[in-house]
């Protein structure tokens, strides 16, 4: 009986050992690794990655991460797809340095490895794909406000606080950029806190400070919300615009009622579509992951990658009246 | 005539028109009537909070966990107007109010029961229902398309020109106008912050008392929580985010002694008129936004240093110290 057990167990081993790598030939297994299953934005990305496995024909999306937001949980499913030896990781990491030692090892066993929406350290990965640049943003913010006002006209920045590191380089390059804006004023940049109310309160003032005023710019979520529920409530809805950036779930309303025209946030299907690409262009193409570099991603174009190996996607993608419907339910 | 303007009302009064006529110095507008009514209603939350405030602080508690309880009540109600959209606003407000209570009840027994410091209870419970607020939403927003017409549409309904949000602040100054002064709880809960020692000797239970006041407190925290929600018409983790030290600053604007016992309706409704005129007048009038958190720090400090010198014994004293009376 004992004999028999031992020989039924080496053979189903063997069986496993033969198995596998009989199965991993046939496709390039691409592990899209996020940071907790069950969110929409990354539910998303599955979806534009999948989306990227059907263009490149011979590619397996192998769609997991951690229950909640942990760089252990990481870690942990990390290791599983060391042992099963996938091609690429493509990785949205909850920690920029506690998956670096990891990830190193996934790279050494051959494992291609790039991160995504949020990095990990340089030595970390090969290369990291950003949604979107700062410059990008900054552009993007003050075009969405001009776009709707062909003859010029005055628009005001409802921020953060003071001391948002986002917002004010969003707002910086926004400065940069005005230029190619001619006739739009931007008249005062106040400052929400992140909070409903405050934000609120100053969106009130802004429309009572001038009466004039055409669009609110808010690159902050609590923001653009507030602000938009703040024209409603002024009666101002076609009078002034709200825009900036924003989760299409939370700006569903201020489209509807009208007070936003339009509104960016970077599109995570696009990314998880650009992220698999990347990761098959390095896996299987022999691309080479080197500042300067430039790496084909499908119909999304090209990333052009900095010093640090990183490179951004492409402009925050817009959001209207036409497409809000398809995407407020994702995230 | 002094018997019915007191002192501390009076200078406070005189303070807030001051402040305005500032103000309107530099943005006309300021004192149109119409936007004197959306300065009373961005107001009316504070004012509804302050007034729970203010009884528990005269029974020589305090009740940090406003906000955190304001806001939980507020997202629950908003997930139950998902889930049901047909439920008719009176079960709303009548849920948060009973929410709302419920949960200043769990910072009443504590205190009273376990003798546990009412800061230490409430900075806990600020703590939990926060955290619960995590758990029920998963962190997740609920947004103004979520919401039925109905329940954003009630803090905005006009009445009188006024809106419903406004209504209800002043029905509750009125309620608690005469529950503070004709009522034996009103009184006893002048007496326990004043001298809870000679309170025990006249039969008035300490502890059920503030037991109650942290009820009254919790369940107005909770009605708040549904109108914050449903005039933002968004719900989610951090709304309302450090509002409790506002509803004090209130408090204490308007005169009512951190060491209980010492205050009064009126002075509690001023000193958040006050602040709500700050906050309010700090956006339109153009000062930069690096000065207007300092500005209204010292708003509150100059309020709070005219009121400590504007009579100490002013206070409506039930029940003497024996070393006070001789």
């Amino acid at each position: 009986m004992r004999i028999f057990k031992k020989l039924a167990t080496s053979v189903a081993l063997a069986g496993a050992m033969f198995g596998t790598p009989a199965f991993a030939q046939d496709d390039v297994r691409i592990a899209l690794v996020v940071k907790a299953l069950g969110i929409g934005f990354f539910e998303a990305a599955n979806e534009g990655a999948q989306e990227a496995a059907k263009e490149l024909g011979n590619v397996e999306i192998i769609y997991t991460g951690p229950t909640d937001t942990t760089a252990e949980g990481q870690i942990e499913v990390i290791n599983a797809l060391i042992a099963q030896q996938v091609d690429a990781i493509a990785i949205s990491s909850n920690d920029t340095d506690a998956l670096v030692p990891v990830l190193k090892r996934a790279m050494q066993r051959g494992i291609t490895v790039i991160s995504w929406d949020s990095g990990v350290a340089t030595e970390g990965r090969q290369l990291h794909l950003n949604p979107s640049s700062n410059p990008l943003i900054g552009n993007m913010i003050i075009k969405l406000a001009a776009d709707h006002l062909p003859n010029g006209g005055k628009v005001a920045l409802l921020s953060a606080t003071t001391t948002s590191t986002n917002q004010n380089i969003w707002m910086e390059e926004m400065n940069a950029v005005m230029g190619d804006y001619p006739g739009i004023e931007v008249v005062a940049t106040v400052y929400g806190d992140d909070l409903a109310d405050k934000s609120y309160r100053e969106a009130i003032g802004l429309m009572q400070s001038y009466p004039d005023l055409d669009a609110i710019i808010a690159p902050t979520s609590v923001g653009i919300v507030a602000a938009a529920q703040a024209v409603v409530d002024a009666g101002k809805v076609g009078e002034v615009n709200v825009t900036g950036l924003g989760l299409p779930s939370e700006m569903a309303g201020a489209i509807e009622s009208g007070a936003s025209q339009s509104f960016a946030i970077w599109n995570p299907i696009d990314l998880g579509y650009s992220a698999t690409m990347l990761a098959y262009e390095l896996s299987q193409n022999g691309a080479e992951a080197a500042p300067g570099g430039e790496i084909p991603m499908g119909r999304m174009g090209a990333l052009t990658l900095d010093e640090n190996n990183e490179g951004a996607m492409a402009d925050p993608f817009v959001y209207d009246a036409s497409n809000i419907d398809d995407f407020k339910s994702i995230f | 005539m002094m018997r019915f303007i007191p002192v501390r009302e009076a200078i406070l009064g005189s303070a807030i028109l001051i402040l305005i006529i500032l103000v309107a110095s530099r943005f006309a507008g300021f004192v149109a009537p119409s936007n004197l009514v959306n300065v009373f209603n961005d107001t009316a939350p504070l004012i509804i909070l302050a007034l729970g405030q203010m009884v528990v602080i005269l029974t020589r508690c305090i009740d940090l966990s406003v906000a955190a309880n304001l806001a939980l009540t507020g997202m629950a109600v908003a997930m139950i107007n998902v889930a049901m959209p047909g439920l008719p606003i009176p079960v709303v407000i009548a849920i948060a109010v009973l929410m709302g209570g419920i949960m200043g009840a769990i910072n009443g027994v504590l205190v009273w029961k376990l003798s546990i410091p009412p800061i230490v209870v409430t900075l806990g419970t600020m703590t939990i229902f926060r955290g619960i607020i995590f758990l029920i939403s998963d962190g997740k927003w609920v947004n103004s398309h979520e919401m039925s017409a109905a329940f954003t549409g009630f803090p905005r309904a006009v009445l009188l020109g006024l809106p419903a949000l406004s209504w209800i602040a002043i029905m509750t100054v009125i309620v608690f106008g005469i529950m503070m002064a004709r009522t034996q709880f009103g009184r006893s809960i002048f007496a326990v912050g004043g001298n809870p020692h000679a309170a025990v000797y006249t039969g008035i239970n300490v502890g059920k008392t503030q037991f109650w006041a942290f009820v009254v407190s919790g369940a107005l925290a909770g009605l708040t929580g549904y109108l914050w929600v449903a005039r933002y018409a968004v719900a989610y983790v951090d709304i309302a985010g450090g509002f409790e030290l506002e509803v004090v600053a209130a408090c204490v604007i308007g005169g009512i002694s951190i060491a209980g016992g010492i205050g009064s309706v009126g002075s509690a409704v001023l000193g958040a008129i006050f602040l709500g005129v700050v906050k309010n007048a700090l956006p339109v009038v153009n000062i930069s936004p690096f000065w207007q958190l300092a500005i209204s720090g010292s708003a509150i400090l100059i309020a709070v240093a005219f009121n400590a010198r504007s009579g100490r014994t002013k206070g409506r004293i039930i029940l003497k110290s024996a070393e006070a009376t001789q």
